[in-house]
């Protein structure tokens, strides 16, 4: 899989991993692939969710070491 | 315009005190529809605040203008954004502080009534969880039965009634929260007591809860005796408090049954649990106020915020208590069960002290409703 960018924001708390997500996606090209590294246990059901309400596609997620990874396709 | 913090006990006495409230829950729609804060006259609306980073424009008109509008997420944060959003458009908003963690935490002590020789009965309720957990007082003596893991608030409550704290019991060994009991022993040199027949694969030492078994607090002697009524697990005791409660644990709610599958033995247990509900309560005195372990819902409560009814007039109501027919009591009791509590198996090892998580942990294990019950 090839990743275009890499967020990574560890320590932060809910919003802000969305709302950072959401700004990088801006940013993207629709095809390319966004990594969100972040700590938030929550981030798992909003940035599904989310994700899918954005019409992006969730292509991979993993839970190593406490840290939360998501591979994020845009529209 | 303005935004404004409001407490979970803040939220706790509007339910309490039956208020109205409108209540924007901005976590994900599956965590509002399978918990949210319930209240007699509450209002919701439930919107992601994902749904709304790049604006609160189209959910202003459906934002009631005659009633206090809170804005309730997770643990707070995304609440407080949407809430400076809300506000910036120029309403006024409160936000929870501390989201559904410090609601699910909240407990609300209240008075259920007199006992003899001028000793007191109070019940903690927390809202969130639908846990009630009990503080018997008397004369400078005190025992607490089902308490919560938040130790603090038991212990404050008794050094503000100058009560020494010398008996602790759980009625069972609990899957749905974390319990206090023993840490709230250890800290204070009171007996813990949980039944024998729940505590086999503990690790710590605990006196053993047994039939029969009566406590005197206080000067007067107050009486709080245990009886075995097992059902929900296989030694849940029930508890007698000066011959006019009957704390009944998990065994028996106002409106609901408890569910004899938690520990993985419904077919073995559903026999324990009619025997309790048709004979053992049976032959008490319908007198006794029933005071339970958990209320499922918000109707559960009385006007004065407990959950406290007449044994005789569940014997009427309850439709766990009418069932005629054995098999179908059976059916009932172990088929089509609501889903389990949140982490259930990882509680259960708490309770018997084989894992020891972090505190944030335990919230995380904690969140959602109890669903102890089955009706």
């Amino acid at each position: 899989m090839q990743v275009n960018q890499v967020l990574d924001v560890k320590g932060l708390a809910c919003p802000m991993p969305i709302v950072r997500t959401k700004k990088a996606m801006n940013a993207l090209e629709s095809g390319q692939v966004l990594e969100v590294q972040t700590t938030d246990k929550g981030a798992l059901a909003d940035l599904t969710a989310w994700s899918a309400a954005a019409g992006h596609t969730l292509l991979e997620h993993k839970d190593e070491a406490n840290i939360l990874t998501f591979y994020i396709k845009k529209a | 315009m303005v935004v404004i913090k409001m407490t979970a006990s803040d939220v706790a006495r509007k339910v309490i005190e039956n208020k109205e409230l409108f209540i924007l829950d901005v976590r994900n729609k599956d965590a509002f529809h399978d918990w949210k804060i319930e209240g007699h006259s509450f209002d919701y609306l439930n919107i992601p605040y994902f749904d709304l980073l790049d604006g609160v424009d189209e959910i202003l008109p459906k934002l009631p203008t005659d009633k206090d509008i809170l804005v309730v997420c997770a643990k707070e944060g995304s609440s407080l954004m949407v809430a400076e959003m809300v506000s910036e458009a120029g309403r006024d908003v409160f936000y929870l502080e501390g989201g559904m963690k410090s609601w699910s935490s909240y407990l609300e002590p209240i008075k259920v009534g007199h006992l003899t020789g001028g000793g007191e009965l109070y019940q903690f309720v927390r809202l969130g969880k639908g846990c009630l957990s009990y503080m018997v007082i008397s004369e400078g003596e005190a025992a607490i039965i089902d308490a919560v893991r938040f130790t603090d608030v038991f212990t404050n409550f008794a050094k503000e009634k100058h009560v020494e704290i010398k008996h602790v019991f759980d009625t069972h060994l609990h899957a749905d929260h974390i319990s206090g009991g023993r840490h709230i022993a250890e800290a204070t040199g009171a007996t813990y007591y949980l039944p024998s027949k729940d505590a086999e694969e503990v690790v710590f030492n605990y006196t053993p809860l047994e039939d029969g078994l009566t406590v005197e607090i206080g000067a007067s002697q107050l009486e709080v005796g245990a009886l075995y009524s097992p059902g929900h697990t296989i030694g849940s005791t029930s508890f007698i408090v000066d011959s006019r409660y009957l704390l009944t644990g998990d065994i028996l709610f106002i409106d609901s049954i408890g569910r004899p599958d938690l520990a993985g033995l419904a077919d073995d247990w559903v026999g324990d649990l009619r025997e309790t509900l048709y004979h053992r309560y049976r032959e008490l005195a319908e007198d006794l106020i029933v005071l339970p372990a958990h209320f499922m819902m918000i109707d559960e409560l009385n006007e004065d915020g407990t959950v406290a009814k007449r044994l005789g007039d569940l014997f009427a109501d309850n439709h766990g208590l009418n069932i005629e027919r054995e098999e179908e009591f059976r059916h009932t009791v172990t088929d089509h069960l609501p889903q389990q509590p949140n982490a259930y198996e990882q509680i259960r090892q708490v309770n018997m002290g084989k894992i020891l998580p972090e505190n944030d942990e335990q919230t995380e294990m904690e969140i959602g409703p109890n669903r102890c019950a089955v009706r």
